[in-house]
């Protein structure tokens, strides 16, 4: 009886025994790596990826274009990634910087990583593909391998009911503006962000002349004549709503102008190439393929 | 009248003291908090000084590597502005001279476009021979290029003419910008988003090389230039007078273009397009010692140092960890600060 008693004792002992052991070194390592990661995460699609992997616990700060969600806006912010500061991220004590390939100035990335940071850059590209990429680097990056693996898969699974469901037959003729201020308004080309997404929507884009935005004239806006306008929400909020867009010289002439499609989307989620891709094409082809007139472009828009 | 000498020396005493100041509290603040004792400690153990209590090797690369040379090369940059800002009024005979208006900062400007623009293109075996220092390289080069195109434009017969080289300035300034415009349509979106950031400035690249490169052809102007304090003072008078005086006008003319194209363009090429320097410093010098040039130009040097240096503090801890532009702040600090002097010493018969 006593022999029993004390071998479950000692098994009891064990076993606590064992759990101590398992907390001091199994999880203290998992605890260690949590506890020693602190990202800092310049590029938008980037924070979303590392929120999407649930890994937000390790981002100590973020760059302005990271807007999506919408907690990512009160982490510390670095700034404009193109005008990041030495001191300013190292003050956050990262362990390691995630950017995209358009963070700088160079010799700012350079004085970082003279600090010791790890600075991981990963480049833009505008398909599914680049977006696979960064979600592999990055989750790479935070250890998540499989978590990252499995992301992979979800979106690509996501990409491709999208293409299977579009309707290849009706191309809209569309024309994105990137800002339309003083002067004439600049469109996209081909090889920009927005060519990108028009494409995977199923849409057309009327300016293949000239790569990247540039400002079009009021006659080359009426000669392209595109059916829809396409444009970041912050620039239709800019010109005071869509009738300021079917204000611009030009645009009355055009299809999009007498029938009044002006279409717009959060900048971000449209141009960003995040793991939202496969929905914001999807709504974009949406609302680029309604036949709607402006009413219901906008409900769609503002929603 | 006999107090005024000394009330020119107890402001440079002043000046300079107020650079001490300022250089300690620059270098002891940032987004990065480390304490006036372990600065001094990591000055210390930088000087050769072995420290008892050990360093932490972050806070000493910040501080050696990072904040160090940006307070340096912001003193350098902003005395050698502010100098040449002054030397330029005097030899202008104009208030409104500014190292800008004879065609230094747009040479910078237009050669720093080229290399942003052209740089992966026309332009990438200079990219490749000289890295990341292609930019500063090519503004410098281009503002000196400016400098002595407009100055060879303004001579005639072996003269200067302080009205042609003035008028020439504009010109140059007019066709380097439509230059400018044409390479700005060329851009792509990302390059036209690193070509706003430079034009607003900033120390923020600061390294050990960049002011190893940059100091020497700065110093020069800030140490050479005071020299000729006599000439410029003879100068205010009119060119005539300052000839019959006996001052070998066209050398220090020449002598003084060059120096300030040394300084502005490798202070353009290192940190972009810092306005408002070279102006409001000498003026505000002019009012608080008199327009005599051996107590304005050393007064120039060490304000403009610590005018400069107390705007790169605020540039870079008021929305830390981010960073504002240094060019926001000169002017948002310098503009509202000069009305008010302008509005105060109106009485006095302005500024001129």
């Amino acid at each position: 009886m006593n022999a029993t008693v004390s071998a479950v004792v000692s098994l009891r002992q064990r076993i606590a025994c064992l759990f101590l052991l398992s907390f001091l070194v199994a999880p203290t390592q998992l605890f260690a790596e949590d506890k020693a990661l602190r990202v800092v995460s310049v590029g938008g699609a980037l924070t979303e990826i590392i929120y999407q992997l649930g890994a937000e616990s390790q981002l100590v700060g973020v760059d302005t274009t990271s807007l999506y969600p919408e907690a990512a806006t009160k982490l510390p912010q670095v700034g404009y990634q193109r005008a990041l500061s030495a001191e300013g991220v190292l003050s956050l004590n990262p362990s390691i910087v995630l950017a995209t390939d358009q963070a700088g100035p160079p010799a700012v990335i350079k004085q970082i990583k003279l600090a010791g940071i790890e600075v991981l850059i990963i480049p833009t590209k505008y398909s599914a593909a680049g977006v696979v990429n960064k979600i592999n680097q990055v989750s790479q990056a935070l250890g998540l391998k499989s978590a990252g693996a499995k992301m992979a898969e979800d979106f690509l699974a996501e990409m491709d009911t999208l293409s299977n469901t579009e309707d290849k037959n009706i191309k809209t003729d569309v024309m994105f503006l990137l800002n339309v201020g003083k002067g004439s308004p600049m469109a996209a080309g081909i090889k920009t962000a927005a060519d990108a997404m028009i494409v995977l929507a199923g849409a057309s884009n009327v300016m293949k002349q000239y790569e990247g935005y540039k400002p079009v004239s009021t006659e080359a806006i009426v000669v392209a004549d595109p059916e829809v306008l396409l444009l970041p929400q912050r620039t239709i909020d800019a010109l005071g709503g869509q009738s300021g867009v079917l204000g611009i010289a030009g645009v009355n002439v055009t299809r999009a102008g007498k029938k009044k499609r002006v279409v717009a989307m959060e900048g971000l989620y449209m141009l960003g190439f995040t793991p939202r891709l496969p929905e914001a094409v999807r709504d974009l082809s949406k609302l680029l393929h309604s036949t709607k007139a402006l009413e219901s472009s906008l409900a769609v828009a503002d929603k | 009248m006999s107090t005024i000498p000394s009330r020119q020396t107890l402001t440079l005493v002043f000046l300079a003291l107020l650079l001490a100041a300022v250089f300690f509290i620059a270098i002891g603040s940032g987004p990065v908090v480390i304490t006036p004792p372990e600065v001094l400690a990591i000055l210390l153990d930088a000087a050769g000084f072995k420290q008892a209590t050990p360093i932490n090797p972050g806070h000493a690369t910040v501080l050696i590597d990072i904040r160090a040379p940006r307070v340096v090369l912001g003193i350098i940059i902003g005395a050698g502005l502010a100098v040449s800002g002054a030397a330029m009024q005097g030899l202008f005979r104009n208030p409104l001279a500014d190292p800008g208006l004879v065609g230094i900062s747009s040479g910078a400007a237009l050669a720093a476009v080229s290399v942003i623009v052209l740089g992966a293109t026309v332009l990438s075996g200079l990219q490749d021979a000289l890295g990341i220092y292609t930019l500063p390289f090519a503004a410098f080069i281009g503002s000196l290029l400016a400098t002595m195109l407009v100055y060879k434009i303004s001579q005639t017969e072996g003269r200067t003419d302080v009205s042609t080289l003035l008028l020439a300035g504009i010109a140059i300034n007019a066709l380097v910008g439509a230059v400018t415009g044409l390479l700005t349509y060329m851009a792509d979106d990302a390059q036209l988003r690193t070509l706003t950031f430079w034009s607003m400035g900033s120390l923020g690249s600061a390294n050990w090389e960049q002011v190893m490169v940059a100091a020497p052809f700065i110093l020069v102007a800030i140490i050479i230039i005071p020299w000729h304090a006599r000439a410029l003072n003879a100068i205010l008078l009119g060119e005539a007078e300052a000839g019959h005086l006996g001052f070998n006008l066209e050398r220090i003319k020449k002598m003084l273009i060059v120096l300030v194209a040394l300084a502005v363009g490798a202070a353009v090429s290192l940190t972009g397009i810092i306005g408002f320097v070279g102006l409001i410093v000498p003026h505000l010098l002019r009012l608080m010692v008199g327009p005599d040039h051996r107590f304005l130009l050393p007064a120039s040097a060490l304000l403009g140092g610590s005018f400069l240096l107390l705007a790169d503090l605020l540039a870079r801890t008021m929305v830390s960890p981010a960073e504002l532009p240094i060019g926001i702040i000169t002017a948002a600090l310098g503009g509202p600060f000069f009305l008010w002097l302008l509005l105060r010493f109106r009485q006095r018969g302005g500024l001129g």
